[in-house]
């Protein structure tokens, strides 16, 4: 086992006129944590619509644990070891919070049965902390709670890679932290994680690269401090005296 | 020439067709209802045209606006009272309620009225404008003309006054247009009592050119689905574009095929739209 | 899941008995029609109920069974294998039809699938040399002895179509199948990013839709042995199971069938005593279950009783 994990050549995106992905290339090693970030419209949800086959690459190609995954669907996608969150809450609201987790263990593969997805979808509730709520119908929770749903959900589908698109809108303070230790503790099990997110306090304290995108390109790639002292990042999304702020604590 | 002549009959359906489908068209893509009701609405309208002028010599381009104003008042009453409850209800409920309501008036129709066939027939009868080598009867042409004037009005309406940017807003974005102040209810109302107006007002252009029976309504519906799917939903010109190329495309199949099988190949049209081009020629989609 | 189990043998077991019991033919016609409208009701509900695509085809597949049935007969092929063959074809039919019309939703699918049947009614109009186009298609009287028996024998093979329509319901909606239909039914997005093959599961439910109603529709042919294409293509064919399903429930095990049985109730004692009006009250009764009752009769009834597993 050796080489990146997921590896993205020349991918660009095109709808109609507007390129929202533009020729980016990017590896991400197995077992790291790598943070996607930019400005709202640049081009990161799309990222990881290409990556989980939502929407297709112009052109490029993409390479997932050596496999060739450009133009897949999203369903192979997801039996393949991929697993992601969406950044507005998709649960299936008529199930029940198990229910929820358990379909996930199911169809991506790695629950064989009905039965063993409901003991695995326990555990992973039990995991992000919702066990009490299994038998509640989804629709009933509050966004914190989805948001752990969720993640329970893309956890449940034992991915190798898991992408996590703006896990902490609309979170407080305190919810935020428990969110940032349930990553780490996915990330200890080995799981690699790339994470949209607009809150740098996240970004920096978790993340063991982060690549930066704007208007589809990606600009900069490399370590957080590395990132936040570039001039074009700081141009294009931080702002002077933030970097200059940050400069100092990391 | 034949094909001038077949053209010119597939202009003067086409602009029926547009108004036909206009009301229908606005409907659907301000309220997402798709409204069942709309060929028996206008097969309604037929027939007060029809008795307005047989038994009171009201003549039915001047019935238009009377019906017209009826319509608009009963369509606005039916959208408040019933339509209204289930309008944020999944596709199927709203479907299957404006087709329980058609089947109601269609029955009360075929009750009324018996489902033989009327001719509306002008006395005098306005007779044929020959032009060189083509044969165009005046009251097909006159019934096109009023048809697209009254499209026209339609659009004025929504381009230019206050309610028809509400209408407009609304369809684009129903909660931003509350957001704005929109009363978003009245506006639903208000829309399908256009909708039922436009139906209404075809009426009695349709009766003078084709005969009315309360099993005719199904075939204006279906010609109102597919004129939305071939221009799309959205605008007044995407329905007189839809609406011209299926009085083309018909014309040209009852030459062809024959005119009992014109309907099918607007049809065979229609789903092959579906599959490949459902935003239509013109349009944006409709809501799912 | 065992009381489930107990109604429905219960419930089979009696209506295997009405032979027996009421051996007229009259009551066995009622029975045999509301046993056909149960098949219809039960096998809109996969793809209507479980995937929640509003399909009109009923009418397409229950037309389409119909014909194919009585001209396999016409052939010389024996009565019972003429229905497995038509219900085979309306089987694979609806596989190639779903390519073309699953991708579209709502409004656009409901359209699509209602106007299918009219296009095909017109082709099997137009096939004259095939299937006798509007003159209708004569079929070989079964010749069962009394008209009693002949009706005993019908009603006889209804029950049987519709007993196994309700296993593979219920099958269906126990399994991963049923499962991931609910899910696409929910959140088809979502259930993309889970893993499931959305069109190879809406696919199979469309499949599911048509094949027990061909075999039904090729069952009528040979029951009424006169067939013409405004009959069995009839859209009514496609409204009436949404109408009874939604009566009953939608979702459910046995909604369509207790929305079947409760239509067919009403529709006899208005039909007996309004005909002309017949229509316009199925109309009446349409808009006041839309309105009142939109998860139909059983959502009357406590949860365990009819509500999906």
């Amino acid at each position: 086992m050796s080489g990146p994990l997921l590896q993205l050549s020349g991918v660009t995106c095109q709808f109609g006129g507007l390129k929202a992905l533009s020729d980016v290339t990017l590896s991400v090693g197995r077992g790291e944590i790598i943070g996607l970030i930019g400005p709202n419209g640049a081009g990161k949800t799309t990222l990881v619509n290409v990556v989980t086959g939502v929407h297709r690459a112009s052109a490029g190609r993409m390479l997932f644990d050596s496999r060739d995954i450009t133009g897949i669907k999203p369903y192979q996608a997801a039996r393949g070891g991929i697993g992601r969150t969406f950044q507005v809450v998709q649960p299936f609201p008529e199930l029940t919070v198990i229910e929820n987790v358990a379909a996930s263990a199911l169809f991506s593969g790695a629950a064989k049965s009905l039965r063993v997805a409901r003991e695995q979808a326990l555990e992973h509730l039990a995991f992000v902390g919702l066990e009490s709520m299994a038998e509640k119908d989804a629709a009933t929770l509050t966004l914190a709670a989805r948001k752990r749903l969720e993640l329970a959900k893309g956890l449940a589908m034992n991915p190798k890679l898991l992408l996590l698109d703006e896990v902490n809108a609309g979170l407080n303070n305190a919810e935020v932290d428990q969110a940032l230790s349930l990553i780490r503790a996915i990330a200890a099990r080995g799981v690699t994680i790339l994470i949209i997110e607009h809150l740098m306090k996240v970004v920096l304290t978790v993340c063991d690269r982060l690549a930066v995108l704007h208007h589809g390109e990606l600009i900069s790639v490399g370590t957080p401090k590395e990132v936040v002292s570039d001039a074009r990042v700081i141009q294009a999304y931080l702002g002077k005296r933030y970097a200059a702020k940050e400069a100092k604590n990391v | 020439m034949l094909w001038l002549q077949v053209l010119a009959n597939g202009l003067m359906l086409g602009g029926l067709y547009a108004c036909i489908a206009a009301g229908f068209s606005l409907v659907w893509g301000v309220l997402n209802v798709i409204n069942i009701l709309h060929g028996s609405l206008i097969v309604l309208g037929g027939y007060l045209a029809y008795f307005g002028y047989t038994l009171w010599g009201i003549h039915p381009f001047a019935s238009i606006p009377l019906i017209g104003a009826l319509f608009f008042v009963l369509g606005y009453l039916v959208q408040a009272s019933v339509i209204n409850r289930m309008i944020a209800a999944p596709v199927l409920l709203t479907l299957t309620l404006t087709f329980g309501l058609d089947l109601m008036l269609n029955n009360a129709m075929l009750v009324a009225f018996k489902a033989d066939f009327r001719r509306l027939t002008l006395e005098p009868p306005l007779g044929t404008l020959e032009l060189g080598e083509l044969s165009l009867p005046v009251d097909r042409m006159l019934a096109m003309v009023l048809a697209i004037a009254l499209t026209g009005l339609l659009y004025l309406v929504l381009s230019r006054s206050r309610i028809g940017r509400a209408i407009v807003a609304v369809r684009m974005d129903r909660w931003a247009a509350a957001l704005m102040g929109v009363n978003v209810n009245r506006i639903y109302a208000i829309t399908f009592g256009l909708g039922a107006l436009m139906a209404g007002a075809s009426g009695p252009l349709l009766a003078m050119i084709f005969p009315i029976s309360p099993l005719t309504s199904s075939a204006y519906l279906g010609k109102a689905f597919v004129v939305c799917v071939l221009g799309g939903l959205g605008s007044v010109p995407a329905v007189i574009v839809g609406g011209i190329v299926l009085g083309v495309v018909e014309s040209l199949a009852s030459v062809w095929f024959g005119s009992e099988h014109a309907i099918t190949v607007s049809f065979v049209l229609l789903i092959g739209f579906l599959i490949f081009k459902p935003t239509g020629l013109l349009g944006k989609k409709g809501f799912e | 899941m065992k009381f489930h189990i107990i109604a429905a043998a219960t419930l089979f077991a009696l209506l295997a008995a009405v032979p027996s019991f009421l051996g007229d033919a009259y009551s066995l016609r009622i029975g045999t029609t509301m046993l056909m409208y149960g098949i219809l009701a039960m096998s809109w509900n996969f793809i209507g109920g479980m995937a929640g695509y509003p399909s009109f085809a009923t009418a397409a597949f229950f037309g389409l069974g119909a014909y194919a049935g009585a001209v396999l007969q016409k052939l010389g092929l024996p009565m019972i294998a003429s229905w497995m063959a038509a219900g085979l074809f309306a089987f694979v039919f609806a596989g190639i039809l779903g390519m073309a019309l699953l991708r579209l939703r709502g409004h656009y699918f409901a359209i699509a699938s209602l106007v299918v049947a009219e296009v095909i009614r017109e082709a099997v109009n137009s096939a004259t040399d095939l299937t006798g186009g509007g003159m209708g298609l004569n079929l070989p009287v079964p010749q069962m002895g009394s008209i009693e028996a002949q009706a005993a024998y019908f009603f006889n093979a209804m029950l049987l179509i519709s007993a196994a329509t309700f296993i593979a319901l219920f099958v269906t909606s126990r399994s991963k199948l049923g499962f991931g239909l609910r899910c696409i039914q929910q959140n088809e997005a979502a259930a993309d990013m889970i893993g499931i093959n959305a069109t190879l599961y809406k696919t199979a439910a469309f499949m599911l839709s048509a094949v027990f109603v061909g075999v039904a529709g090729a069952a009528y042919a040979s029951w009424v042995h006169y067939i013409e294409p405004p009959d069995v293509f009839d859209t009514l064919y496609s409204v009436k199971p949404i109408v009874m399903v939604l009566l009953g429930g939608v979702g459910s095990v046995f909604g369509p069938i207790l929305g079947a049985a409760a239509y067919l109730a009403l529709e006899e004692l208005v039909w007996r005593n309004y005909l002309s009006i017949h229509t316009g009250v199925l109309g009446l009764l349409i808009v006041l279950l839309v309105l009142f009752l939109p998860r139909g009769l059983l959502s009357l009834a406590p949860r365990r009783w009819g509500m999906a597993p």
